[in-house]
């Protein structure tokens, strides 16, 4: 008897969570897992680092010490200092309020455009829905880093425009997702009782379809965002990003290429940096996807 | 089948028509003067004059643009401002270096990925399991610029190995029929050259090949490892016969087919991330074409260079779809 009762207590648990939502239940499913549990961590500690940034540096990040330049790690300089003599590690950690903003906005901005042309196209169906569609089709018909480069082209090189080119790219994978999921919400019966008591589309479209949609957009916004701040650091490297002083990890690597002999740390720590952070939310990202939508589990 | 290839076609003419206006407006959509801002502020008036009749910024785009796609239809890429070359004939040993390494980095990254993903589903649990996916992991989540670098520096730099950058010794190089270096030494019987050739592609081959092979890797294990669990398998192994057949003879046949899918987009994002291998390695590819055209501000070359990648991108995944319902006659055509 004492083995089975704690069976049932989970099964009344999880009983209770469902009657409470969907959001808990998700919230549940995900702190089951080690590994997402690890990536949230991860990414807490890089948001920590971000708005603290200022204070737990211990040089700004445009301090040369001219004679103290490509010095190795040390005790007085953690990572080491680049070619100017600025600490490598101030440098990094104000990174990550860069690459943070970049991987945060530029997926905002993906998921507002992404999820008013989705669901436009989802709702209205027919001529609307094949113009949108056909848009989204050409824009993914383009490798994503080289759409990114002819935006940059376009609008210069800067970090702005490099958020902006990527959440560019990124509107059609949001408006896509947003799209299906519409089609198969707008026949549930809930619509259908909405449209018959004369509610008018747009509360239709944003007070029940787009909160329902939601789920998938979570999951994959979170994933977007490790992809978001990889596309803004090779824009960085490639110099069509954030431009000279600014300490952003892409182009820490780029000043790092003539280095890499005599000191290896110029490269190692912005690497190390980046790889943390799009590791951290892709973990989180698949914990999410795990627990918020059981089908799309790979 | 038939009526299956005849339909994508016809889907793809609005993709490419979409392309190549979006291709079209990049010069257009430059904020100001396009001319004035391709030459520079202390270009005179007649300079910037000049390339804006050549550029056809003198005439709307309506009138521009079918002018251009009929352009394209007969080969013409523009030419490029620097070079004062056509697009169309110098793109293409670019082109072919590019293809050289993405097909390289392609072999790596099936040959090791799908391995690596059959020995994590066979072992499910074990270390090489949790090792493997870990790697995987982290491997989805590495700049491959920095894996680059990382490359040069331990291999090229502090070993001495391997070579830094270039595709073979510029010292002695072999007579360029092909342009795929490693069928150009075989024909001309430079069989010495041949071992050159390939040691310079191995660090910008697995740099480029690491992402596609995580990816691979991890579709493979999760799609083995359904299958494994199948019926026919466990007749399989009831009748005796050895895991190592029953793994890659019977459930490797069925896991394939989610693996080509991947395997076939891997393929058309290896053209994208070969633009930040080939900066690295000065590995003269398409990518480094485009890479040098931004900074030189010629755009002729810029639009070009990015059609025909996107241009292949889209025939491989044409390609892939069409393989795809081939392989699996479950998928319905309509």
């Amino acid at each position: 008897m004492s083995e089975i009762a704690p069976k049932i207590d989970d099964d009344v648990v999880e009983e209770l969570d469902q009657s409470r939502g969907p959001w808990l239940e998700a919230w549940n499913g995900f702190k089951k897992s080690k590994v997402a549990v690890v990536g949230a961590f991860i990414v807490i500690f890089f948001i920590l680092l971000a708005i603290f940034g200022p204070i737990i540096a211990p040089e700004g990040i445009n301090e040369q010490a001219l004679p103290d330049r490509l010095q190795p790690p040390s005790a007085e300089y953690w990572f080491g200092t680049d070619d100017l003599g600025r600490d490598i590690f101030s440098r990094v950690i104000h990174g990550a309020r860069i690459s943070l903003w970049v991987g945060f906005f530029s997926v905002i901005g993906s998921v507002v455009v992404g999820s008013l042309l989705g669901i436009i196209a989802g709702y209205y169906g027919r001529w609307v829905d094949m113009i949108i569609s056909r848009i989204f089709d050409i824009m993914l018909a383009f490798p994503s880093i080289l759409l990114a480069i002819a935006v940059v082209s376009v609008l210069g090189p800067s970090l702005q425009n490099a958020l902006i080119a990527i959440a560019i790219i990124n509107v059609p994978n949001f408006g896509r997702l947003i799209r299906s999921k519409v089609l198969s919400i707008k026949e549930d019966e809930y619509i259908t009782a909405a449209k018959g008591i004369g509610m008018k589309d747009a509360r239709i479209l944003f007070s029940h379809i787009l909160p329902n949609s939601m789920a998938p957009v979570i999951v994959q916004g979170t994933l977007a965002i490790a992809t978001a701040i990889l596309e803004a650091a090779a824009l960085g490297f490639l110099g069509l990003g954030a431009q000279a002083p600014a300490p952003e990890w892409g182009k820490m690597l780029a000043d790092s290429k003539d280095y890499l002999q005599s000191a290896p740390w110029t490269m190692i720590f912005p690497g190390i940096a980046i790889m943390l952070t799009v590791l951290g939310f892709n973990l989180m990202g698949d914990g999410l996807r795990d627990a918020m939508d059981p089908r799309m589990k790979s | 089948m038939l009526s299956y290839i005849w339909k994508r076609l016809l889907q793809l003419i609005p993709v490419l028509l979409g392309m190549t206006f979006i291709v079209f407006m990049i010069i257009r959509a430059i904020p100001g003067n396009p001319a004035q801002m391709i030459l520079g502020q202390q270009a005179t008036k007649e300079a910037v004059a000049v390339l804006t009749k050549k550029l056809g910024l003198d005439n709307p785009w309506y009138i521009e643009y079918p002018k251009y796609l009929w352009g394209l239809l007969q080969g013409n890429l523009g030419e490029s401002m620097r070079t004062r070359t056509p697009v169309a004939d110098e793109i293409w040993p670019y082109l072919a270096a590019t293809f050289e390494l993405a097909m390289f980095a392609i072999i790596i990254a099936i040959v090791v990925g799908i391995n690596a993903g059959i020995v994590s589903a066979w072992f499910q649990n074990s270390w090489f399991d949790y090792t493997a996916m870990v790697l995987a992991l982290v491997g989805v989540s590495m700049p491959i610029f920095w894996l680059g670098l990382m490359g040069q520096w331990v291999f090229a730099l502090e070993l001495s190995w391997l070579p830094t950058t270039g595709r073979m010794q510029v010292r002695d190089p072999v007579e360029a029929i092909t342009n795929l270096y490693i069928v150009d030494t075989i024909i001309n019987g430079r069989f010495d050259q041949l071992g050159q050739v390939l040691r310079h592609m191995i660090l910008p081959g697995v740099a480029l090949a690491t992402i596609p092979m995580a990816i691979i890797a991890r579709m493979t294990r999760s799609s083995m490892l359904e299958v494994m669990r199948s019926d026919y398998i466990r007749t399989a192994r009831a009748k005796g016969q050895k895991m190592f057949w029953v793994v890659y003879k019977h459930a490797l046949k069925n896991a394939i087919i989610p693996v080509l899918t991947i395997i076939g987009l891997q393929m058309g994002m290896l053209l994208g991330g070969a633009i930040l291998t080939e900066t690295i390695f000065a590995w003269p590819g398409v990518g480094r074409y485009i890479y040098d055209a931004i900074g030189y501000r010629d755009y002729p070359v810029i639009q070009s260079g990015i059609l025909i990648v996107a241009f292949f991108f889209v025939m491989i995944n044409l390609l892939v779809d069409l393989l795809y319902s081939f392989i699996d006659p479950r998928i319905k055509y309509d």
